[in-house]
C-alpha cells in the first residue's frame, strides 16, 4: 500500500451529534420566548437580546485569545449564555449594565474557570445575581406589557405577578405572558414549547424540569399557596427548563438530577415565601449548582455486575 | 438458581446501548469460498492464552488440517495449516495490535490436499468432547478468541443450566454470522442439540437481533421441528441495539442474570457461544477437519464489491480484498473487525486470523477523525454505557494517572464497546483514554510485584 492510513482507537464510527448542534437546539428552543418578549416589551427587548449575545461572543473571543487558548466561539455556547442572560433582565435595563453582566458571565464565571464545561455555576444566573445585587433598583424596574404602545409614564413601574395583589393577573395572562417581569420569563406557553422541543430532540432529559416544577407545586400547595400560579409566574419555568438543565452545572447521574431538581424546587418556594425577595429561582439554582459535585458523588450508579460487599468481607 | 427455567417472551431490560447504523450491505449475498492463496502466514497467537510453539520446520511439507503450532498450556488452542504446501519461513511478524508474534509462512501448492490423519472424532462423553474441541483448534469466533474447550469445561462447583447462542451481530457492516445462519442452519442446530445433551443443559436460548428476520425464521423452523421433543431450545429475537452481542449484556437480556464483575458467564449459570463457533464444532464432530478457514465480511465504502468470503486462515488482507474485486477509491482507514470495536491497522499486508470476522476499508470521507473538544457534561455517555459506568469520572482519573481513582470508577468493568465515544458530542476519545488507563494499571501492577518480592 502506498498511501498512509489513519490508525486510531475504536470506535471508528461516531454519531453526528456535536456541541454546536446541541447549542443550536437550545437557541431554537429559546426563540419562542424571545419572540414573545419582543411582542410584549417591544423593540427595547430586541436591543437587549442583541447586545447581550454580541457582548458574550466578543468576550468569549477576546478571553480565549488573551488566554492563548483555541477559540471556541463556534460552539455557540456564548450565544446561549447571552440569550439566557438577556431573557433574565427587565426590559427597562440600560444596555450598558447588561453588557457588564455579559462580561461577568463569560469572562469571570466561564473562561476564568477554564471555559465550556468547567464553570461551576451557570454563567447567566451568576451574572444575573451580580447585576441584582449591584444594581438592585435598575434590576427590579419592571414594565407593563405593551408599555411602548402607551404614553403614560407610570405604566413603566409595575408589579410582577409574584408581588402583585391577588387577582391582578389571571392564569390566561400568565400563560400567554401578558404580565410584567423579565424579558423571557413571562410567556409560559413559549417556554413550555421550547422545553418540549428540547426533550423531543433529546437535548435535555425531562427529569429536571418535571421534578423541579412538581416539587415547587407540591410545596406551595402545602404552604397554602396557589400551585399553578406559583409555577407559571416569575422565572420558574425559564429556570426549570433552561437554566437548571444546563449540562455543566447539573448532575450527570439520573438520581442526581432528581435530587438536584427537588432541591431547586424546595429552595425556590422557600425563598419566595420566607425571604425578603419576591423571587428565588436564581438563588436556588446557583445554590444547587454548588452542591452538584457532592450530589454526583452520592448518586454514582453501581456498575453493572458490581456486588455490594457483604459484611465481614475484606 | 430458579427451580424451573422459563423462556423469556421478550428480552429482559439491559442498561444503555446505542443505535448505530446497520449498513449490513452484504446480508443478502451468498458467501463465496476463496481458492487457495499463493501463500499463507499463520501466526502462533490467534487466541487468548499461551501462544503456540511451531511444531514444523522450514522445508517441511504440510497439508490442510495438519497441526503446525501447539502448546502445553491449558488455555491455548492448537493451530493448523490452512493450505497444503511447503513451510517457507518461521519468524516474527507484527500483529494487528502492534505486538510481535511468531508466524509460519507456508507456500501453497494449490492442491488444498487434506492431511491424512484427519478423521471424525469419537465423542461419547464430556471429556471426549473437550479433547475433540481442543484438537479442533476452536476459539471464540465472535472476536474474543477464547479457547472453546476451556469455556466448555465447566468447573464442578458451577451450576450451569443455560446455553446461549450469540447471533446478535450488533456491529455495523458485519454479516458473517447472519450468513452462517442462512447457509449453515442445520449444522448450527445439530451442534446445539449435541452440546445440550453432552453438557446436560436444560435450556438453550438463541439470541438473534430482529434486524435479521430471515435468520430468525430459518432457526425457528428447525427449533420448532420435532427434533426438539421437550421444546428446550428457543429463539429470542432481540431489539437491534448495540452492544447486544456483548456476553454480559446478552446474558442479562436472555436470562435476567447478572455476571458479577470480574467473573465468567458460568458464575451466572450460562455458557455463551458464538453461532459460527457452534456451527464449526458440529461440522468438526462430523468431518474431523480442524479450523482452517473463516467466513469474513469484506465491506466499507472503499470496497468495490462487498461480500462474505470464506478465507483460509493466514491469507493476507490484500489478497482477500483483491479476490473480491479490490478497492473502489483510495483507502484511508482499514479495520480488522467491526467499526465499533475493531482495530485500525496501518497496512493491508496483515493476515486473517481465526477470530477475524470482518475487514472494512473506508475512504477519506468515512475515515476522517474529528477533533475532540471540551467535555460539556451532557451525560450521554452515562446513559449509553451498558456497564453503568460514568466515563467522565474514569477519564478524569486517567488524565491524573490516579490508579486508585481509576479502580474506584470501575475502569476494569469497561469492555471498550465504544458506546460512550459514539454518542459523545464533543468527539472525545473516551475509549482510547480508558485503554490507556488500563495499561497504566497493568504497568503499575508489574512495577509493584518485584517490590513485594524484594522484601
Amino acid at each position: 500500500m502506498d498511501n498512509k492510513l489513519y490508525v486510531s482507537s475504536s470506535p471508528h464510527f461516531r454519531s453526528n451529534s456535536s456541541t454546536t448542534k446541541i447549542m443550536l437546539d437550545v437557541i431554537i428552543a429559546l426563540i419562542p420566548a424571545s419572540i414573545a418578549s419582543i411582542v410584549f416589551f417591544g423593540i427595547r427587548s430586541l436591543v437587549l437580546i442583541s447586545t447581550c449575545v454580541a457582548t458574550c461572543l466578543l468576550c468569549e473571543y477576546l478571553s480565549r485569545k488573551i488566554l492563548k487558548r483555541d477559540n471556541t466561539i463556534s460552539d455557540l455556547s456564548a450565544v446561549v449564555t447571552g440569550l439566557l442572560l438577556a431573557l433574565n433582565l427587565p426590559v427597562t435595563l440600560n444596555p450598558f449594565i447588561a453588557m457588564f453582566g455579559c462580561v461577568v458571565a463569560i469572562v469571570v464565571v466561564k473562561q476564568m474557570f477554564g471555559g465550556i464545561g468547567m464553570n461551576f455555576v451557570n454563567p447567566a444566573i451568576a451574572a444575573r445575581i451580580v447585576l441584582f445585587v449591584s444594581f438592585p433598583t435598575a434590576m427590579t424596574k419592571w414594565a407593563d406589557p405593551f408599555f411602548y404602545a402607551k404614553d403614560a409614564v407610570d405604566s413603566v413601574a409595575s408589579a410582577t405577578p409574584l408581588v402583585a395583589e391577588n387577582g391582578a393577573y389571571s392564569y390566561v395572562d400568565l400563560l400567554i405572558g401578558n404580565c410584567s417581569g423579565s424579558l423571557g420569563e413571562t410567556c409560559a406557553i413559549a417556554l413550555l414549547l421550547g422545553g418540549v422541543y428540547l426533550v423531543l430532540r433529546k437535548v435535555i432529559s425531562p427529569i429536571i424540569p418535571c421534578v423541579y416544577i412538581a416539587t415547587s407545586a407540591l410545596l406551595s400547595l402545602i404552604l397554602g399557596q396557589d400551585p399553578l400560579y406559583q409555577v407559571m409566574s416569575g422565572g420558574l419555568l425559564l429556570g426549570a427548563i433552561f437554566m437548571a438543565t444546563d449540562y455543566t452545572t447539573s448532575p450527570i447521574t439520573k438520581w442526581g438530577k432528581v435530587i438536584f431538581a427537588v432541591g431547586c424546587g424546595v429552595l425556590t418556594i422557600l425563598l419566595r415565601t420566607y425571604s425578603n425577595m419576591p423571587e428565588g429561582v436564581s438563588f436556588s439554582i446557583i445554590l444547587m449548582n454548588i452542591l452538584v459535585p457532592l450530589i454526583e458523588k452520592a448518586t454514582t450508579p453501581k456498575a453493572f455486575g458490581k456486588i455490594k460487599k457483604a459484611k465481614g468481607d475484606k | 438458581m430458579e427451580t424451573k427455567l422459563t423462556f423469556p417472551k421478550k428480552p429482559y431490560r439491559t442498561h444503555g446501548g446505542v443505535h448505530v447504523p446497520h449498513r449490513k450491505n452484504t446480508a443478502c449475498r451468498p458467501s463465496v469460498e476463496m481458492p487457495a492463496p499463493s501463500s499463507v502466514t499463520i501466526t502462533m497467537s490467534q487466541h487468548i492464552g499461551a501462544p503456540c510453539k511451531p511444531v514444523v520446520k522450514v522445508g517441511d511439507t504440510v497439508a490442510v488440517g495438519q497441526v503446525i503450532g501447539n502448546s502445553d498450556a491449558y488455555v491455548s488452542a492448537p493451530i493448523h495449516s490452512s493450505v497444503s504446501g511447503t513451510v517457507k519461513k518461521i519468524d516474527k511478524i507484527t500483529a494487528a495490535d502492534g505486538s510481535k508474534v511468531d508466524a509460519i509462512t507456508i507456500e501453497s501448492d494449490g492442491e488444498m490436499r487434506l492431511f491424512e490423519g484427519i478423521k471424525p472424532p469419537v465423542v461419547e462423553n464430556l471429556s471426549d468432547l473437550l479433547k475433540a474441541t481442543r484438537e479442533s483448534g476452536l476459539v471464540g469466533l465472535g472476536g474474543a478468541g477464547f479457547p472453546a474447550h476451556v469455556k466448555l469445561n465447566i468447573p464442578p462447583d458451577k451450576d450451569v443450566d443455560t446455553l446461549i447462542i450469540n447471533v446478535a451481530e450488533c456491529e455495523p457492516y458485519i454479516t458473517a454470522d447472519h450468513c452462517e445462519v442462512l447457509e449453515n442452519s442445520w449444522h448450527i442446530m445439530s451442534g446445539v442439540y449435541a452440546l445440550k445433551e453432552i453438557l446436560n443443559l436444560k435450556r438453550v436460548i438463541i439470541g438473534v437481533e430482529d434486524n435479521k428476520p430471515d435468520a430468525i425464521k430459518v432457526l425457528k423452523d428447525i427449533a420448532d421441528n420435532e427434533v426438539d421433543k421437550y421444546d428446550e431450545v428457543r429463539i429470542l429475537p432481540l431489539k437491534a441495539s448495540y452492544p447486544f452481542g456483548a456476553e454480559k449484556v446478552l446474558i442479562k437480556a436472555c436470562t435476567n442474570r447478572t455476571v458479577p464483575m470480574g467473573k465468567l458467564p458460568s458464575d451466572a449459570g450460562c455458557i455463551v457461544m458464538n453461532v459460527a463457533s457452534i456451527a464449526f464444532l458440529a461440522e468438526y464432530l462430523k468431518t474431523g477437519i480442524p479450523l482452517t478457514k473463516k467466513r469474513v465480511t469484506i465491506d466499507g465504502d472503499a470496497i468495490k464489491n462487498p461480500q462474505n468470503v470464506i478465507v483460509p486462515i493466514g491469507t493476507s488482507v490484500k489478497e482477500v480484498i483483491d479476490f473480491t474485486g479490490g478497492y473502489k477509491t483510495e483507502v484511508k482507514k482499514l479495520i480488522m473487525g467491526g467499526p465499533m470495536m475493531g482495530a485500525a491497522v496501518s497496512d493491508d499486508s496483515l493476515f486473517i486470523a481465526k477470530q477475524n470476522n470482518a475487514v472494512l476499508a473506508f475512504s477519506e470521507k468515512e475515515a476522517k477523525l474529528r477533533e475532540p473538544s471540551a467535555c460539556i457534561r451532557c451525560g450521554r455517555c452515562v446513559n449509553a454505557c451498558p456497564m453503568k459506568l460514568v466515563p467522565p469520572n474514569i477519564t478524569t482519573a486517567v488524565n491524573a494517572k490516579d490508579v486508585s481513582a481509576m479502580l474506584s470508577a470501575d475502569i476494569l468493568n469497561c469492555m471498550e464497546c465504544g458506546c460512550c465515544a459514539y454518542v459523545c458530542p464533543a468527539h472525545r476519545h473516551l475509549v482510547n483514554n480508558i485503554k490507556l488507563g488500563k495499561q497504566i494499571i497493568t504497568n503499575e501492577k508489574k512495577r509493584q510485584i518485584p517490590l513485594k518480592e524484594g522484601k
